[in-house]
């Protein structure tokens, strides 16, 4: 038996032998209420119970005064109907890399948990089209908010993607959870050597659990790609719009989360998506991108990280030794300066201590959009004289993920540079053309 | 041979003996910003500024039991297309942030609307979403939660006995339908969010006209608070009408509470016959077992046919099918309603689960230009024998399979029981089928949205609005209104307005007809009135105390100012009003004119001069001092002459 309720009620519900999903009765003020206890969560207070009436509400009852009873004990044993798994010979296998984030979860109406499922079978439940397109598997790895991901995770998905690509899946999803699924799509983009298969990651901004999820065509639009397109890289596939047309498939080094709870959150930043993909069809927008390689994948890892590293926001103001305290702790240090990429005159020789020291400083900017360009004023001209290095036209996120795969193979402060400014896997050296910044209104 | 029932009245003691039991669910809107955002609740006439497209990803398995395998498939290719405002809709609306915290203040008038009504608040109140799949909330659910329950003493009298409530909850409206096709729905997204109270009684109810007295009643509780949406919409009642051996239905969306009898009265009516039909079926022993006969392509025996429908159907490209029903002939054309027939309830089915145009059968035919020959062939093709009736539709296959799938299960139901249903409600008074009846709601909380507890609340509310019987009788004793007419000011929310204008020293009678009788008339001469502001009337009240404005002329000032003529009532009085020279030089014409019939009659006359001089003067000066004045000049005139 599981009791979810701590202190007061806690106590009292143990004592009566009371768990989740009991039915009981409770009397409060000359009133009795019936129903299942519901387990609450921690964040909330010790004085109430939670228990939802037979006409689906829940309430939250004070126990002040309240007298409780067990009527009957949970019967959670409720067999769902779902569909058979139908495997076609004539589709690609694309397994499912479960790494958290809502997709693999489904509402339990009878007590309003959300529980995650094991099976394809329950995804097909759901998005039955799937079952037209690829062939799949589970591969759970681990079940986290992507706010909880560190690089270690990242290597651990690598290594799963590697694995699934060798043993000979056409292509992979990743079930990933959307706050740092931009960082993820990096890393790997770093640590798959010679990808000949597209390597999907694709999350919702509404969950599965809610008729109105975008997984749903985030889930076909990926697995369209991972099935169908020519496409041999480490990408997104996310909502283009907020309607539930299309999706768009960006670049991994390229996306950015720029809206909090939009289905559009995911943006290409400083280059044109790769392709729109709606329910049935791929249409691409740029030909610039790594293509598929028919037969076996000759995909190598290399995942040395070292995750030491720090991304600094410059603001107003910034104080001057507190970069270099960042310094006596870190490896790296990725700058978001202002700008074309620029930090406060007074830090730059802060700065030249710093690369001094040995400790690479890569110049991106908070603008995100366009290109850092130390050359144009003095303040960049002498970050340059400082030895920062400039970022181009990466992400800050990029550089920070890229810089920690650059000090896992070198610590040669020329080697970093030149790996730096060298374009590994489009991410640097976009052609930055007028048709990449958006704005909504225009 | 089958007979429909006589339409005769039935009587209070039928209502009783046939377990009539009837409860409402009334739906009100609140007078403040929408549930969980900061957007205000108002209604759009315009068009949006952009629509959003959006599908509902619904699961097999979720979908339960009570709907049909072809609802599953409809509802998965549905698109729903919503209307967004860019100033008065925000992303909360359109599902693309989560909610902001519940609207306390909406809680605080649901809070004060339970207290009201002698209901127990709850500790707690948890934010519930409950699956709705037509597209009407653009979650895909309706955030609801449960404010407070009934007791004993939380109840309302009337005529036939005490109503009790059960629940109050308080929920966000829906998204404004505009337009519904089976592949695609339109909505706007103005409406959704608005908070609503949405209050439910027990089935208490046992008489028709029970069921508007307690709708009145309550309407009025409601708006006792002073905190809820006025207008057209703003309140609509679900009523629940079941009868012995019938099933409970619920029929939605009445806004006219006049029509709420005659509605229960025909369900009534439509539950009698429906269970009469039953008995007949079975008495004719038909079996569930007939009702497996294939759906024929009969187009061919259709295919010279004069018919305008089918003709039209043919060159749409869309064949006609049909199927044979076993033993009902005579049962698909009987009256279930006034205008309604057996066959009218299959055809809504046709037409909600296929998306067809309707259905037309053997009891019906000839007809539409089908002749005689026609049918004969149709039966002959569908091998139709004596006592068989037969069902046509005309669509693509694929729309027309999943219709005449669900005429099968509503025959089906005819040999069993009443199905539960949920219907809408038409402007005659009856209904007609939207879909089943949900099976318990699929609630699950609102995760994003945290419990609000209430005591807090509730300390806010320092005393509760009087009753509405209260402010009536208060009315009446302090201003010597009718009861009518004080019901008029309450209803027409104009009882603080009245209280305002009451302390110029004009009759109060006049006053309450000026806000109620003058406007009325207004209104139907479609003058736009909501040009009168309050100040208008505190204006005119004042100029009538102040004997500068005739009451006379209070129905033209009022015209004048809606139509835009005068800002104000002071502006109107010194371009209209006639100086007392004026008016002694009118009466002093119209008595020479008159002066051989004065002379007649002498003082008798008074009357007929009056009338003379207020033809002219009507509206431009008080006629209580035209009166004194006729009365002076007539007396001198007679004096004189």
């Amino acid at each position: 038996m599981t009791l979810h309720y701590r202190g007061r009620v806690g106590k009292l519900l143990s004592s009566l032998r009371i768990g989740d999903y009991d039915r009981i009765r409770v009397l409060k003020d000359g009133r009795v209420y019936e129903g299942i206890l519901i387990p609450r969560p921690e964040i909330l207070d010790d004085e109430h119970l939670i228990i939802k009436l037979d006409n689906g509400y829940n309430i939250g009852i004070n126990i002040e005064g309240a007298k409780m009873k067990l009527i009957s004990k949970a019967n959670l044993s409720r067999e769902r109907k779902i569909p058979k798994l139908r495997y076609r010979d004539d589709l690609p296998f694309v397994p499912l890399i479960v790494t958290g984030g809502t997709i693999t979860s489904k509402v339990d109406y009878s007590t309003g948990a959300v529980i995650s499922h094991e099976k394809p079978e329950e995804l097909l439940d759901i998005v039955p089209e799937l079952a037209n397109i690829i062939n799949t598997k589970y591969v759970t790895l681990f079940s986290e908010f992507s706010e909880n991901l560190t690089p270690n995770h990242w290597k651990l998905i690598a290594k799963a993607v590697y694995e699934q690509l060798r043993k000979g899946a056409d292509g992979v999803l990743i079930a990933h959870g959307t706050d740092t699924m931009h960082y993820t799509a990096a890393a790997l983009a770093f640590m798959l050597h010679s990808l000949d298969k597209p390597v999907v990651l694709v999350g919702s901004q509404r969950s599965i659990d809610r008729p109105s999820t975008d997984a749903v065509l985030n889930l076909i639009a990926a697995a369209r790609v991972a099935a169908e397109s020519p496409i041999a890289e480490s990408v997104i596939a996310m909502h283009g719009s907020p309607s539930d047309e299309y999706a768009y498939v960006i670049r991994g080094v390229r996306a950015r989360k720029m809206h909090t709870s939009r289905r559009d959150a995911f943006q290409s930043i400083n280059e044109p998506p790769i392709a729109r993909v709606t329910y049935d069809s791929i249409r691409f927008l740029t030909e610039n991108f790594r293509r598929k390689r028919e037969g076996p994948s000759n995909v190598e890892l290399d995942d040395r990280l070292d995750p030491n590293v720090a991304l600094v926001q410059i603001w107003p103001g910034i104080p001057n030794g507190f970069l270099s305290t960042l310094a006596e702790r870190f490896k790296g240090l990725v700058l978001a300066g202002t700008g074309l990429g620029h930090t406060p005159r007074y830090l730059i020789p802060e700065v030249a201590e710093i690369v001094k020291s040995g400790i690479p400083v890569v110049i991106t900017s908070q603008c995100l959009f366009g290109r850092v360009n130390l050359n144009v004023y003095e303040t960049g001209r002498r970050l340059l004289m400082a030895g920062a290095i400039s970022g181009e036209d990466m992400l800050p996120e990029v550089a920070l993920v890229k810089l920690m795969y650059v000090l896992g193979h070198t610590d040669n402060l020329e080697e970093i540079r030149k790996m730096i400014k060298e374009n590994m896997t489009g991410e640097v050296g976009a052609h930055l053309g007028l048709n990449v910044f958006p704005s909504c209104w225009r | 041979m089958y007979s429909p029932p006589a339409g005769g009245e039935l009587t209070d003691l039928d209502y009783k003996d046939l377990g009539l039991k009837v409860g409402l669910e009334i739906h009100q809107r609140l007078n403040s910003h929408k549930l969980f955002c900061e957007c205000p609740s108002i209604m759009r006439e315009d068009e949006p500024d952009s629509w959003i497209k959006r599908k509902l990803g619904i699961s097999y398995s979720e979908l339960g039991a009570v709907d049909p395998a072809a609802k599953f498939e409809s509802l998965r290719r549905r698109m729903f297309l919503y209307g967004v405002y860019y100033d008065n809709t925000c992303e909360v609306e359109a599902d693309e942030s989560p909610p902001y915290p519940l609207n306390e203040d909406a809680l605080e008038i649901a809070l004060t609307i339970a207290l009201m009504l002698k209901m127990k608040p709850i500790d707690e109140i948890h934010v519930m979403r409950k699956i709705v799949v037509d597209g009407s909330n653009t979650t895909g659910f309706q955030r609801t939660a449960l404010v407070a329950i009934g007791g004993k003493e939380s109840c309302i009298e009337t005529n036939w006995g005490f109503v009790r409530m059960a629940t109050l909850c308080l929920e966000e409206e829906s998204a404004y339908i505009v337009e519904s096709r089976p592949e695609i729905a339109k909505y706007r997204l103005d409406r959704l969010g608005i908070p609503l109270v949405e209050l439910a009684t027990k089935p208490d109810i046992w008489h028709p006209d029970q069921a508007k007295e307690a709708a009145l009643k309550l309407g009025r509780m409601l708006r006792a608070t002073g905190r809820v949406q006025r207008g057209l919409g703003t309140i609509r009642q679900d009523i629940n009408v079941s009868i012995r051996d019938g099933a409970r239905q619920e029929i939605k969306g009445v806004q006219d509470l006049d029509l709420i009898p005659e509605i229960v009265r025909r369900e009534v009516q439509r539950q009698i016959t429906l269970i009469k039909i039953k008995d007949s079926l079975i008495s004719r022993g038909i079996k569930e077992e007939y009702l497996r006969t294939p759906i024929v392509d009969v187009t061919n025996a259709l295919a010279d046919s004069k018919s305008h429908l089918v003709r039209k159907a043919l060159a749409r490209g869309d064949k006609v099918y049909g199927m044979r029903v076993v033993g009902f002939s005579g049962i698909l054309g009987s009256e279930i309603q006034l205008g309604r027939r057996f066959g009218t309830e299959l055809s809504d089915y046709a037409k909600v689960f296929g998306g067809v145009k309707g259905i037309l059968h053997g009891d019906e035919l000839p007809n539409y230009g089908i002749d005689e020959d026609h049918v004969r062939r149709v039966r002959s093709e569908l091998s139709c024998e004596e006592g068989d009736s037969f069902i046509l539709v005309m669509g693509k296959r694929k729309p027309v399979e999943l219709a005449f799938g669900s005429i099968r299960e509503r025959l089906k139901y005819a040999l069993k029981r009443v199905p539960n249903e949920t219907r809408r409600a038409l402007l005659d008074g009856n209904t007609s089928f939207m879909r089943p009846i949900p099976g318990s709601a699929r609630m699950y909380p609102e995760t994003d949205v945290l419990p609000v507890k209430t005591v807090p609340i509730l300390r806010r509310i320092k005393y509760l609005p009087p009753a509405p019987e209260q402010i009536v009788e208060k009315l009446v004793e302090r201003y010597n209104l009718t009861e009518d007419l004080a019901w008029e000011l309450f209803d027409e929310d104009k009882v603080a307005l009245f209280e305002r204008i009451s302390k110029y020293n004009v009759p109060t009678r006049f006053l309450a007809s000026m806000l109620i009788s003058v406007i009325r008339s207004l209104k139907r001469d479609e003058e736009p009135i909501e040009k009168l502001k309050e100040d208008n009337f505190i204006e005119i009240a004042k100029l009538l105390g102040e004997g500068r404005l005739a009451k006379e002329a209070v129905p033209e000032v009022l015209r004048a100012i809606a139509k835009g003529e005068y800002t104000s009532a002071e502006y109107y009085v010194k371009d209209h009003q006639i100086s007392m020279e004026k008016l002694d030089s009118i009466i002093k014409e119209i008595l020479i004119r008159k002066s051989e019939i004065i002379r007649e009659r002498g003082e008798r006359s008074f009357g007929m001069i009056m009338g003379e001089v207020m033809k002219e003067v009507r509206g431009k000066i008080d006629g209580a001092i035209v009166s004194r004045r006729v009365k002076r000049k007539l007396e001198e005139f007679l004096q004189a002459s």
